[in-house]
């Protein structure tokens, strides 16, 4: 039998897996509370659901499409190809090899704020983007240790579990909106009898329900991130045998990210939920763990140390 | 990777698959008469290197295998600049089944060790009477095979690599997915 050294965290899956059950629960809630609205009522503003779910659903759904695109429209970045970028395509290659996935497509963003970020809908079309800072400010082995991080994403599918945990603050969110503007707009002059004055509850009811939901769902949406970046960073040091690597890697990109000026970050935070490492100074994170999308620095690298002690056993 | 390791963010670090290997005389035999390659005589296994005490003992402990013996192979350590270790083995070149014997020791003894993971690729290299260089490349998570012929500045002749491919493939599984065909320039034993 041969043993292995490569052990699963427990407690990380399974709060994760109950993260997501939690979720999949204030989605049933909700459905089942539009229906107790509506029929409560027993008027008609089915439409306005409908719309928000096709709304929602097209949104989450071209957004994963074509994630890619997006992320490096967003980002400026630039597809290299191997006679470009050999170092960087030669460690990706090797990366790939240890652990049986095929190659994403490389791309480099000219930035100087040090970062990586992976996306696409599936791992044929995945892109793994790093930016000129990164590249300026890691050495060789450090740089591995991201890259193996991101191809975790891949790996785990990233993209899709979080398009589609996004899915429910989304329809929550615009039903929100629809239920404002209707009552802005619907609700004064149509005048068609007893049905004004209940569909006027009727919204606002939607309205406090819209908006309980999309507060939980976008809470527990964060702690998910943070679980699946803590996850990729296993993963990814676990591929690599090198956890210290990573942790080197992650101490130099947030110390870096420190001193640059805010109004740089400020643009940066869009697109924060790809990003290796987010776009905030260090005393913001600690202001607002609770919605932050990655952990701690220092939650990452006690992990990381586990991983190497565990590993020199 | 299942459904339930994608809904909790999990990977199953890949197990190397170590016997096909030893397919690599027939091939070799193949390769001299259909194309007049014959082996040098040298073999390397790649991996990486995992941090800590253990994998370093093992490494020790790999070497100290392979010194031993009356026909012990002449054994080189070198590492390349993505960090990979390489353990070079050289044999007379009309021995390539001590060679792949050898490699195999390698790899069984890092497997054995847990370290399996961490396995890359072996490499064989080849040479013909107008010194050509041609490298069979074994992909230990793949279970498969690739040629790679490396010329002067990092240029690779792929004309030879699918000729190879066209005369082993009876021989060797070799590695459909040409995208997985990458380049290790600068390989130690090429």
């Amino acid at each position: 039998m041969v043993r292995t050294r490569y052990a699963a965290d427990r407690g990380l899956q399974a709060r994760m897996g109950l993260t997501m059950f939690l979720l999949g629960l204030v989605f049933v809630a909700f459905v089942i509370a539009l229906v107790f609205i509506l029929q409560a009522f027993g008027i008609g503003n089915g439409a306005i659901i409908f719309f928000a779910v096709l709304l929602g659903g097209g949104l989450a759904f071209g957004s994963l499409f074509w994630s890619d695109k997006i992320a490096l429209r967003a980002s400026g970045a630039q597809e290299v190809s191997p006679q470009e970028a050999p170092q960087l395509h030669g460690i990706i290659d090797r990366l790939c090899a240890l652990a049986d996935m095929p190659k994403p497509r490389v791309a480099i963003a000219q930035s100087d704020m040090p970062n990586a970020f992976a996306t696409g809908r599936n791992s044929k079309n995945a892109v793994i983007c790093v930016t000129t800072g990164l590249l300026r400010r890691l050495d060789d082995k450090e740089l591995e240790g991201v890259l193996a991080h991101e191809m975790s994403h891949v790996a785990h599918k990233d993209v899709v579990v979080m398009t589609i945990a996004s899915f429910l603050g989304i329809i929550a969110a615009l039903l929100v909106r629809f239920a404002f503007y209707s009552e802005l707009f619907g609700g004064g002059g149509r005048g068609r009898g007893g049905n004004d004055a209940n569909s006027g509850i009727v919204m606002l009811v939607m309205l406090a329900v819209g908006v309980v939901v999309y507060a939980v769902s976008f809470l527990l949406i964060r702690l998910l991130s943070r679980y699946r970046e803590l996850a990729a960073d296993r993963a990814g040091a676990l591929l690599t045998g090198q956890p210290s690597a990573l942790a080197s890697a992650l101490t130099k990109v947030s110390g870096a990210m420190s001193a640059i000026p805010t109004k740089d970050l400020r643009e940066a935070q869009a697109l924060n939920a790809f990003y290796f490492a987010p776009a905030f100074k260090a005393d913001q994170v600690s202001l607002s763990t609770l919605f932050s999308t990655h952990p701690s620095l220092d939650r990452r690298l006690r992990q990381l140390s586990e991983i190497s002690s565990q590993l020199g056993r | 990777m299942g459904f339930l390791d994608t809904l909790l963010g999990r990977t199953k670090p890949v197990q190397p698959k170590l016997d096909a290997l030893f397919s690599l005389p027939t091939a070799a035999i193949t390769l001299q008469a259909a194309m007049g390659f014959t082996p040098t005589g040298t073999g390397s296994v790649c991996f990486r290197p995992a941090e800590g005490r253990a994998f370093h003992d093992i490494e020790g402990e790999v070497r100290e295998l392979l010194s031993m013996g009356t026909d012990a192979p002449q054994v080189e350590v070198t590492g390349d600049s993505y960090g990979f270790t390489w353990l070079v083995c050289k044999h007379s070149s009309d021995d390539i089944e001590s060679l792949v014997t050898d490699l195999h020791a390698v790899n069984a003894s890092l497997a054995e060790g847990g370290f399996g993971p961490q396995l890359l690729c072996t490499l064989v290299g080849f040479t013909d009477s107008a010194h050509r260089k041609l490298g069979i490349v074994y992909l230990y998570k793949r279970g498969t095979f690739y040629p790679f012929a490396p010329q002067s500045g990092e240029r690779r002749d792929n004309a030879l690599e699918l000729e190879v491919r066209g005369n082993v493939g009876v021989d060797l599984k070799i590695e459909t997915d040409l995208s997985r065909w990458f380049p290790v320039w600068g390989a130690p034993g090429l």
